[in-house]
C-alpha cells in the first residue's frame, strides 16, 4: 500500500508528510474532578479527570516525603471499529498506565505534597492513532487545571517513517501499517525528552531524523497547550471581576 | 504500584547520597566504569530450550515450549509467539505472588516488542496447515534473582532459549493428507526456530538532571536514579525497539550517544550469545553421535554378549551407586584386619565424617540392599572387581580415600 503518494507527496487523508492532524484542546470537561480535560488529535479522542492532592487511600502505599502519582489508562468499548469488550488491565493498558504515570511523575512537583496522592484517570473514548500521545497531553491540561505544580508541561506527539518518508502524527491506518512509530514525550520549556517509546526495526540515523520531527511535533502542541492554559486562566480572571 | 512501596527495601539517605556524588565523579559502588557492563554468564539446561542467564547478580531462567494451536484469524499462516513473566517473590521482596505487577508486564512487553515488532523471528515457517493448525511459541521468564537490570538479562535469557529450543517436525500425510503426523526426536532431527537477528536490550539508567548516564545499572544503582532507557538493537546496528517510559528528562544529543554505546554493546553480547549456543550445540552434536555410536555396537553384537555386557554394566553401576562404606566393608576383612585399635577408631570416624559429607547416598534403600546382596554373595570381593573391571582405578581410589581419612583423623 502507498502510505505517500509519490506524485504529489500527500498521505492517505490528504496531509502532507510534516503536518499534524487538528488538535482541540478543552479545560473543564467533568463538574466532580479537581481538574478535567478533553484532548483532540483529528478523530482521536481523549478524556482525562484529575483528583487530588488528596489523602492516601491505601496506608500501606503512603510515601513520606513525596506525593502518590496514580494513573488508570482505559479505552472505551466504543472507541475503536469493532465494538469488543475489553477486559481490564490487559496487559496493553497496563503498561500505558505505568508509562503516563512516570512521564507525568517526571513533571508534577511531587515533593511538595508529602503523604498524599493524586489520581490521573485517561480515559480512550475515541482511537484514531496515537491514543499514548493523546492521554498524556490530556494528562497535562488536567493537571494544570487542577493546579497541581508542576515544574514544566509534558506534551506528547508520535512520528513514523513509511514509504522511505519521516510522518509526523500517525493515525489508524498508518499506524497499524506495521511501521517503526515513536511515541516522544518532551518536557516543553527544559526541551528534555522524557518518554521514547518505539518499535520496528529502524536504522539509527534515519531514528534520529523521526524522533527530531516527533520532537518539533510536542513543541507545536506545547504552544497549543499554552495558548489553550493561558485563555482558561483570563477566563477564571474576567470571572472573577479582577 | 499496589503494595509494593510498602514492602521495598529502603535504602538509606545516606548510601543515596553517597552513590549519587560517587556517580558524579565517573565512579560506580561496585567498581565499574559508567559504560561497563557486568559479567554474563550463560548457562544451559539437560533440556533443549532452556536457559539461565547470570549477570552480576541478577538471574534470569528461560524456557522454552512449543504447541499447536489454532493460528489468530487475522493471520491465519503464521505461528504465535507469547512471553510471559514470573516476577518469583524469593528474588525481591517488593515482589508480590499472583498476577504479574506493573514492572513485570512492562518487562513482558518490551522484550515481546524488541522479538515481534522487528520480525526477528520467522513466524511464518511455524505455520503447519493455514488457518488450522500453527506452532505457539511460549517463552517463560522467571526472575531468579533481581541485582538490577532485568530487562537486559531476561531479554537475553529468552534469547538464548529461543536458539536453543527445537520443535517436533511434523508433516501431513495419512490416507487423505490431511492427517498430522509427529515424527518422534529419534526419526527426525527436531526442527530449531529460524531467527534472523538478535535484538538486544541494553539498558541505562539516568541520574541527576539527565546528564550522567550509566549502562547495566544494579538493583542498588535502580534505588537511585531518576530514570530509565532501554535500547533494544541488533548486531547490524538497527533499532528494534526503545523504551524509556517516563523519568527524568534527557537531551536528544544524549539519546544519540546512548545510541551509539548501545550499538557496540549489542554487538559484543551478540557475539557472546552466539559463541555459547555454538559451544553448547556442538557438545550436544557429540552427545548425539557417542550415543549413536553406542547403539550400534550394541546392536552388532550377539545376543548373549549383550547380557553379559549388560551384566557387566549393571555391576558398574552398583559399584558407583554404592556407598563407600559398603566397599570398605568387605576390604576390612582382609587389608584391615590386622589393624590396631586407634586406627579403626579412625576409619569409623572417617566413615562419620563422611555420612555427612555423602548423606544421601546412605539413605538409599535400593543402592543399599543391592550392594549387601553382592558383598554377602561375592565374599573375596576386591578380587572380583578387579578381575571384572578392566581399569582398577575406581578401586584404587576407594583404598586411597580410606588411608587418606585415616590420615586425615591421625593428624
Amino acid at each position: 500500500m502507498e502510505y505517500v503518494d509519490s506524485l504529489t507527496g500527500f498521505r492517505l487523508d490528504g496531509r502532507r508528510p510534516n503536518d499534524m492532524r487538528q488538535i482541540r484542546g478543552e479545560i473543564g470537561v467533568v463538574a466532580k474532578a479537581d481538574g478535567s480535560a478533553l484532548f483532540e488529535m483529528g478523530n482521536t479522542k481523549v478524556i482525562a479527570a484529575v483528583y487530588g492532592p488528596r489523602e492516601v487511600q491505601n496506608r500501606s502505599q503512603q510515601v513520606n516525603n513525596q506525593a502518590l502519582v496514580r494513573c488508570e489508562y482505559s479505552m472505551a468499548n466504543f472507541s475503536t471499529g469493532d465494538r469488543a469488550r475489553r477486559p481490564k488491565g490487559d496487559r496493553r493498558s497496563t503498561e500505558i498506565s505505568l508509562v503516563i504515570r512516570q512521564t507525568m511523575e517526571a513533571c508534577i512537583l511531587t515533593h511538595l505534597m508529602p503523604r498524599s496522592q493524586i489520581d490521573i484517570f485517561v480515559q480512550v473514548l475515541q482511537a484514531d492513532g496515537g491514543t499514548r500521545s493523546a492521554c498524556i497531553n490530556a494528562a497535562t491540561l488536567a493537571l494544570a487545571d487542577a493546579g497541581i505544580p508542576m515544574c514544566d508541561i509534558v506534551t506528547s506527539c508520535s512520528a513514523g517513517y513509511l514509504s522511505s518518508t519521516p510522518l509526523l502524527d500517525l493515525n489508524y491506518i498508518e499506524d497499524s501499517a506495521g511501521g517503526p512509530d515513536v511515541t516522544v514525550g518532551i518536557l516543553a520549556k527544559m526541551d528534555k525528552v522524557t518518554l521514547l517509546q518505539m518499535d520496528a526495526k529502524l536504522p539509527m540515523d534515519i531514528f534520529e531524523n523521526v524522533m527530531q520531527l516527533a520532537i518539533e511535533g510536542c513543541k507545536a502542541i506545547a504552544q497549543y497547550i499554552r495558548g489553550v492554559l493561558l485563555e482558561n486562566t483570563k477566563q477564571l480572571e474576567c470571572r472573577r471581576g479582577v | 504500584m499496589e503494595q509494593r512501596l510498602a514492602n521495598t527495601w529502603r535504602m538509606t539517605n545516606n548510601e543515596k547520597k553517597f552513590i549519587e556524588s560517587v556517580l558524579a565523579s565517573d565512579l560506580r559502588v561496585d567498581g565499574r566504569r559508567p559504560f561497563d557492563y557486568r559479567d554474563l554468564t550463560i548457562k544451559f539446561g539437560r533440556e533443549q530450550g532452556l536457559s539461565e542467564v547470570q549477570l552480576g547478580q541478577t538471574r534470569v531462567m528461560s524456557y522454552v515450549t512449543s504447541q499447536l494451536v489454532q493460528p489468530y484469524r487475522d493471520r491465519p499462516n503464521e505461528g504465535t509467539l507469547s512471553i510471559f513473566t514470573e516476577f518469583s517473590p524469593m528474588a525481591d521482596p517488593s515482589f508480590e505472588a499472583g498476577r504479574p505487577g506493573e514492572f513485570a508486564v512492562e518487562l513482558g512487553r518490551v522484550i515481546d516488542r524488541g522479538l515481534r515488532e522487528s520480525s526477528a523471528m520467522d513466524m511464518e515457517s511455524l505455520c503447519v496447515v493455514v488457518g488450522k493448525s500453527v506452532w505457539s511459541i511460549r517463552v517463560d521468564l522467571h526472575i531468579v534473582d533481581n541485582g538490577g537490570n532485568l530487562i537486559d538479562a531476561a531479554n537475553i535469557a529468552a534469547l538464548v532459549a529461543l536458539l536453543t529450543f527445537r520443535r517436533p517436525d511434523c508433516t501431513l500425510g495419512g490416507d487423505d493428507g490431511q492427517e498430522l503426523i509427529m515424527h518422534d526426536a529419534e526419526v527426525r532431527e527436531p526442527l530449531p526456530l529460524i531467527i534472523h537477528h538478535l535484538p538486544i536490550a541494553v539498558t541505562f539508567a539516568v541520574f541527576g538532571e539527565g546528564n550522567i548516564m550509566v549502562i547495566d545499572p544494579t538493583h542498588k544503582e535502580e534505588m537511585v536514579m531518576g530514570g530509565k532507557m532501554t535500547f533494544t538493537m541488533n548486531s547490524n546496528g538497527d533499532i528494534c525497539a526503545v523504551q524509556k517510559a517516563g523519568g527524568v528528562g534527557v537531551m536528544s544529543s544524549i539519546i544519540m550517544q546512548c545510541l551509539q554505546i548501545a550499538s557496540a554493546k549489542a554487538a559484543d553480547i551478540t557475539s557472546k550469545i552466539k559463541h555459547a549456543v555454538e559451544i553448547y550445540n556442538t557438545e550436544r552434536a557429540s552427545q548425539k553421535a557417542n550415543h549413536y555410536l553406542l547403539e550400534v555396537a550394541n546392536q552388532v553384537s550377539l545376543s548373549d554378549v549383550i547380557m553379559k555386557e549388560k551384566q557387566v554394566e549393571n555391576l558398574i553401576e552398583h559399584l558407583a551407586y554404592m556407598p563407600l562404606d559398603e566397599l570398605e566393608n568387605s576390604n576390612q576383612g582382609d587389608a584391615l584386619a590386622v589393624d590396631t585399635r586407634t586406627k579403626h577408631e579412625s576409619i569409623s570416624q572417617g566413615r562419620y565424617t563422611r555420612a555427612f559429607v555423602r548423606g544421601p547416598a546412605n539413605w538409599d534403600p535400593y543402592s543399599r540392599g543391592i550392594s549387601s546382596r553382592l558383598a554377602t554373595s561375592f565374599p573375596t570381593l576386591p578380587g572380583f572387581w578387579c578381575v571384572l573391571l578392566g581399569p582398577k582405578t575406581f578401586l584404587l581410589e576407594t583404598e586411597e580415600t580410606t588411608l587418606l581419612h585415616a590420615e586425615n583423623s591421625l593428624g
